[in-house]
């Protein structure tokens, strides 16, 4: 299976996963800032800012679009719970 | 101030609408029996709901409703210094149920007004009207509304105490119409805080509860609440602060100052501990030694039996990191463990690294359940935590040390950054 790097930047952390994989789970997994509440795309709680890597995200649903604007989040701000990454490696931190 | 508004009114007497300002009324109400508040405040004479009514050359608006029971008096008042058709705008600084209670209502009874929220609360106005369409403007800091010859200036202001939160000012009265932000729960119907009983308790007992897990969000909410021209700071609940409201800005910024000065620019790890016989003080010891032979990290051993909790929540609002040793009793920790944890609910644990350790004697379930509640309170648990069947050896005592080790090298970011594989976790 394709593999994909996702650094949290907050602790310092590197994780080597599946590509697919929802950025929640393995922040949840090696404790990183990212807290979460609903975990399906409603609350908003664990918005997060992408530094580097970006386009290597899944695209945001029209769900995450609309709390992500409901929200007023800045630039390149996902929600965890809805972000997969695809390849490549990302960065990541708690917004 | 005008001589009309220095006269005391006893607001329990009437339901008429009273005057804080040539341009604004308070349409609130008395709720004097109330004894606890949302289950977990205690109101030792009751609370209000402060709501207003700010009449402008091309209209009126209407900030903040009342709790769903007290929706009469609120009615009543707002009657008796407006038409319904005369309201245009609706500013809802929080969407909690006691400033909400009245708004389906008001929204049924004027056709012509339009409601102004957070963009935060939209998800919240949804829950409560339950109705999937409905017409608002959602705003931020700086979105204007006028009414003519007044202006309402919106600052987004969230967690005060709620994620919607957002205060309103009234450019041409300085009037900040300022939501929970500088209220508290005191029943008083003389209303202004220049006439009431002594409410200083009830404030600082409100920031304490409400508004100090919140701490850097007030911070934000200060930067952009100081520079305003304040004649008059009406919240939510209490008293309008009508006389030095600038005091009470002041005070916010003093009670968001760390309770206790740090007295060095180390890291802060607290190691608590409990033991039955001794053995999860040896780890706790082991833990603390461990730690302090890393430098930059300032490190404190305490044992819970021998302390009372507040002091010790003060202690950690301003700690980088906690370990809790608790040996496994009936299957459970500890209850003064539990009862420190269930203390933290007003601070703002997020970030902040912590462990848990512990000797067990046969099933050893008291690591774990911390660390899970730890992770409830948005704690870090970067190390998975330590369990020692009875007596810990001299390897497991070494183990208890790089423990230690570990955790202040994290709290110093000395740690090398990891790079480990998903499959491994």
């Amino acid at each position: 299976m394709a593999k994909a790097q996702v650094t949290f930047a907050d602790i310092g952390e590197t994780v080597t996963v599946s590509a697919g994989t929802r950025i929640i789970e393995v922040s949840e997994k090696v404790n990183a800032g990212l807290v979460y509440g609903c975990r399906e795309g409603d609350c908003g709680t664990c918005i997060m800012q992408v530094l580097d890597g970006w386009e290597n995200l899944s695209q945001p649903s029209v769900l995450e679009e609309k709390v992500l604007r409901d929200n007023n989040v800045g630039r390149h701000c996902r929600l965890a719970c809805q972000a997969q990454i695809l390849g490549g490696s990302v960065t990541v931190k708690p917004a | 101030m005008t001589a009309q508004a220095q006269r005391p009114i006893n607001v329990a007497q009437t339901r008429d609408a009273v005057p804080i300002s040539s341009r604004v009324h308070w349409i609130g109400a008395l709720d004097p029996t109330l004894r606890t508040f949302d289950i977990i405040l205690k109101t030792a004479n009751g609370t209000t709901y402060n709501a207003y009514l700010v009449r402008g050359q091309d209209g009126v608006a209407v900030i903040d409703t009342v709790k769903e029971k007290f929706s009469d008096e609120f009615f009543q008042r707002l009657e008796s210094v407006a038409n319904y058709d005369d309201i245009r705008v609706i500013v809802l600084n929080h969407l909690e149920p006691d400033h909400t209670g009245a708004l389906p209502e008001l929204m049924r009874r004027a056709p012509h007004a339009r409601l102004y929220i957070s963009h935060k609360a939209q998800r919240m106005l949804k829950g409560l009207l339950k109705q999937e369409s409905f017409d608002f403007t959602p705003v931020t800091t700086n979105d204007t509304v006028s009414l003519g010859d007044c202006t309402l200036r919106f600052l987004n202001t969230p967690y005060l105490h709620w994620p919607d939160t957002q205060c309103t000012y009234l450019e041409e009265e300085a009037i900040l119409f300022s939501g929970d932000a500088f209220g508290c729960h005191f029943c008083d119907p003389r209303l202004f805080n220049d006439l009431v009983g002594d409410f200083r308790f009830s404030f600082e007992y409100y920031y304490a509860h409400i508004m100090r897990p919140f701490r850097e969000h007030v911070l934000a909410a200060l930067e952009l609440i100081e520079p305003l021209h304040l004649k008059i700071i009406a919240p939510t609940h209490g008293p309008i602060l009508r006389d030095q409201p600038a005091r009470y800005v002041a005070r916010f910024r003093e009670l968001t100052e760390p309770r206790l000065k740090k007295e060095s620019t180390d890291k802060t790890l607290l190691v608590f501990y409990l033991s039955s016989y001794g053995n999860t003080a040896k780890m706790a010891e082991a833990v603390y030694a461990g730690a302090s032979e890393i430098e930059g990290v300032r490190v404190s051993l305490y044992d819970l039996e021998g302390g009372a909790v507040e002091p010790f929540v003060d202690l950690i609002e301003d700690a980088e990191g906690i370990a809790l040793g608790t040996p496994t009793i009936n299957g459970d920790a500890t209850k003064a463990m539990w009862d420190l944890l269930s203390s933290l609910v007003v601070i703002n644990l997020q970030g902040k690294v912590g462990a848990v350790f512990g000797s067990y004697g046969w099933s050893g379930e008291a690591v774990g359940m911390l660390e899970d509640r730890l992770r409830g309170l948005k704690v870090r648990v970067p190390v998975p935590g330590i369990r020692v069947k009875l007596i810990p050896t001299e390897e497991e005592l070494e183990a208890c040390r790089q423990f230690g080790r570990q955790l202040a090298e994290i709290m110093t970011d000395k740690q090398k950054p990891k790079v480990i594989d998903f499959e491994d976790l």
